[in-house]
């Protein structure tokens, strides 16, 4: 009888995990709804390109696009997605980025507060500078 | 490639935190129910500006790439489809590059 070399992997120990396994505590629900916020940003781009095409194709297109974003269901839809847009940003300007960004100055490393009024103030100049330039 | 990918993903993250509750508020809530009534020529000079347009590729770009990132590892963490990887990469990153393809088609042309 031949002997033949079977390569043998030991079984991993892996306990299984129910798929809803982010319902049994609030800060997992959290993580997961901050990952579905990304879907959201996508919209967003979808909604944001049909806008610029709306726009630039004339006044009638325009007209038709603000009545069709007036529709009950894309109205709720933006709302649902603002929420999400809105956790997305408070989350990452002010919980992951003052963690994750060292910024060094003369040698020591900012406190994370400081790092978080600087998002707040980049964010506040932002949507200034957006209303601004679409308000006139 | 994973280091790039999280890169975009992180840069993706910084730029639509900043732009897009601004944007989405204004374009997606404040104009629809009438709270805000910007005159048509204006908001077609300001969009149609080329300044303007290679400002939105940017974040279109960017956030589109975000989301790829992100709902990759929420459809690996969140449901578990790990071992579906090959699939989900192609739908993730293949979304966000066809969907780059056509934001530079249109804000460029």
């Amino acid at each position: 009888m031949k002997v033949e070399y079977t390569p043998f992997h030991p079984r991993w120990h892996r306990p299984r995990v129910p798929v809803f396994w982010w319902l049994r505590r609030r800060s997992y629900l959290l993580f997961v709804l901050r990952e579905l916020s990304s879907v959201f940003v996508a919209w967003f781009v979808v909604f944001l390109l049909l806008l610029v095409n709306a726009v630039a194709q004339g006044p009638e297109d325009y007209r038709r696009f603000v009545d069709w974003s007036a529709t009950p269901g894309l109205l709720l839809l933006n709302v649902v997605a603002l929420c999400f847009i809105l956790l997305h940003a408070v989350t990452w300007l002010f919980t992951l980025s003052p963690h994750a960004m060292v910024v060094r100055l003369r040698g020591r490393r900012l406190p994370p507060a400081v790092i978080g009024v600087g998002d707040l103030v980049a964010w506040m100049l932002a949507s200034a500078l957006v209303i601004f330039l679409i308000l006139g | 490639m994973e280091p790039f990918l999280w890169l975009l993903f992180s840069a993706g993250g910084v730029v639509s935190a900043l732009l897009v509750p601004a944007l989405l508020f204004l374009f997606g809530l404040a104009l629809p129910l009438g709270w805000v009534t910007p005159d048509y020529t204006h908001l077609s000079a300001v969009l149609g500006h080329p300044a303007t347009r290679v400002v939105l590729l940017g974040l279109c770009v960017l956030a589109l790439f975000h989301w790829a990132h992100r709902f990759r590892y929420a459809l690996y963490d969140g449901l578990q489809l790990k071992h579906l990887d090959r699939v989900i990469n192609l739908l993730c990153y293949g979304g966000a590059l066809a969907g780059s393809a056509a934001a530079g088609l249109l804000l460029l042309t």
